[in-house]
């Protein structure tokens, strides 16, 4: 039932970095009648840009992004990522080795090439300086949201992707991290694919929207956003979000 | 210092009762350490003792690697844990005497069927305990693992054994006394020393102080290795646990 492949971009440069194309995807149910999460989606992402995924809860958001990160390789269509690409991932619990310490959390997800790289700016900017030595029992949940963060960005990698990793933060901390995020993602030029279920946030950080519809889940809006991001003030984020929200709720009315 | 105060309670029942029965088949505490001590001085018992703990380490390392591979086997693949389940559950229910005297048969009356006779016994509560661990294995971590393309080794290292460090102390744990008792019969019905091959012979001549001086020395040895090698070990794989805030 699955086809999938993983080739090698054909150019360089401004080529797509991921093209991904999901006619089904469904999984059986615990009382094992198929459930159709997704049909017919269309994603493509250039190299550097940021992209987020919008949609409702349980809309099939994290199905969409673990194939994209080729792991799940169950699905009918395509997935073309460049196989050299490193791939850096932000799940949406921190996911980390509660019986490792934080430093050596970030360091094992480190390809060999990078073992041994220095820490200690990464650290600073999320803050972290202080705490790599503590078990991640011993932090807050925002502390190993920030370490999640960091090991996806210590790998230096081509391609990165987030699961709503700002989602039971509160307000400040969230604002912080999503700064933090959005500076080194400028910083590094990452192809970055991003899931919310927050429009403002998305707007803050991304270059492009893909607006999802519920079950099964296709793409119903596609927008660039300008100016470029990071050149955005908050009333700016404000008015551009309340334009979305309304092309998207006309959208959907029309499908 | 309860648990001191609960072994000199004990030895002290001891005491009044051997002397109040003043019998060859119960001699006192007393008397039990002077046999003790004429055993040790004459390399007898550190001798038999290090027979016995040789078969008992030897096959405690197999039961436990054969164990935990077995154990982790199935635990992950549903298909070979349905497929192997029958021959556990034959395996737990075979009793230790069988299986000794099935070794000892076909093997013949040697060291390596003592081993394997005792390892065998062993087997099947290392499988049942590392394949509920395996079973406990987080599948989110494990996801995470490929999404950074964590080596076999890696994961192995940092994200198996781990998890499984409290399944393997558990196993271990009740393992080690499993062993050493069943290591005994062995000795007894088919080993020229050991332990278990002196209790039998004191047996056959009612030599009493014999039999207690040889069980409570082999009784403290254990406790020994139990609070200086596996309660180490225990606490140095859960240590990350002890900060919790």
């Amino acid at each position: 039932m699955s086809c999938n492949r993983l080739n090698d971009a054909q150019t360089a440069g401004d080529a797509a970095l991921l093209e991904l194309r999901i006619d089904a995807k469904s999984y059986r149910s615990a009382d094992g009648t198929p459930v159709e999460v997704v049909r017919g989606l269309k994603l493509r992402l250039e190299a550097g840009s940021f992209g987020a995924l919008i949609g409702p809860s349980g809309c099939g958001k994290t199905t969409i992004l673990r194939i994209a990160a080729g792991l799940d390789a169950d699905f009918r269509g395509e997935l073309q990522r460049p196989r050299s690409g490193r791939l850096g991932m932000v799940f949406q619990e921190p996911r980390l080795l509660a019986w490792r310490t934080v430093e050596q959390n970030i360091r094992l997800a480190l390809p060999a090439e990078r073992a041994g790289v220095d820490l200690t700016d990464l650290a600073e900017i999320l803050g972290l300086r202080d705490h790599l030595a503590r078990y991640p029992g011993e932090l807050s949940l925002g502390l190993a949201r920030r370490v999640a963060i960091a090991r996806a960005f210590a790998v230096d990698p081509d391609f990165l992707l987030l699961d709503e990793p700002f989602v039971s933060l509160d307000e400040a901390t969230a604002d912080r991290l999503r700064n933090e995020l959005a500076a080194l993602t400028t910083r590094t030029e990452v192809t970055t694919l991003f899931v919310t279920h927050d429009l403002p946030e998305a707007v803050q950080l991304a270059d492009r929207l893909f607006f999802l519809s519920d079950r099964p889940t296709r793409i119903i809006l596609e927008k660039e956003l300008s100016p470029s991001r990071g050149m955005r003030s908050k009333d700016m984020v404000a008015s551009i979000s309340d334009e979305m929200r309304a092309l998207a709720a006309q959208a959907e009315r029309s499908n | 210092m309860p648990r001191f105060l609960s072994l000199v309670v004990l030895v002290a029942a001891w005491a009044i009762t051997a002397a109040l029965a003043q019998s060859r088949l119960l001699p006192g505490p007393l008397a039990v350490g002077a046999t003790t001590l004429a055993e040790i001085r004459s390399g007898e018992l550190p001798f038999q003792m290090a027979c016995t703990l040789g078969r008992v380490i030897g096959s405690f390392a197999i039961a436990m690697i054969l164990g935990s591979i077995a154990g982790y086997a199935m635990g992950r693949s549903k298909t070979l844990d349905r497929f192997a389940d029958s021959w556990l559950v034959v395996l737990i229910n075979m009793p230790a005497l069988v299986v000794i005297i099935f070794a000892y048969i076909w093997i013949g009356l040697n060291e390596t069927a003592a081993i394997l006779a005792v390892a065998i016994n062993k087997l099947p509560n290392v499988i049942v305990v590392m394949r509920e661990g395996a079973r406990a294995l987080d599948p989110e971590i494990d996801e995470m693992a490929s999404a950074f393309q964590f080596t076999r080794f890696k994961k192995l290292r940092h994200v198996v054994i781990p998890q499984l460090a409290p399944y393997l102390a558990a196993s271990s744990r009740s393992g080690l006394s499993i062993v050493w008792k069943i290591v005994l019969v062995v000795e007894l019905l088919g080993r020229p020393n050991g332990v278990g091959f002196v209790l039998g012979s004191a047996f056959s001549l009612f030599d009493m102080a014999k039999i207690l001086s040889y069980a409570i020395c082999f009784i403290v040895l254990m406790l020994v290795i139990e609070g200086f090698v596996v309660q180490p070990l225990e606490r140095r794989a859960n240590r990350w646990r002890r900060r919790l805030a």
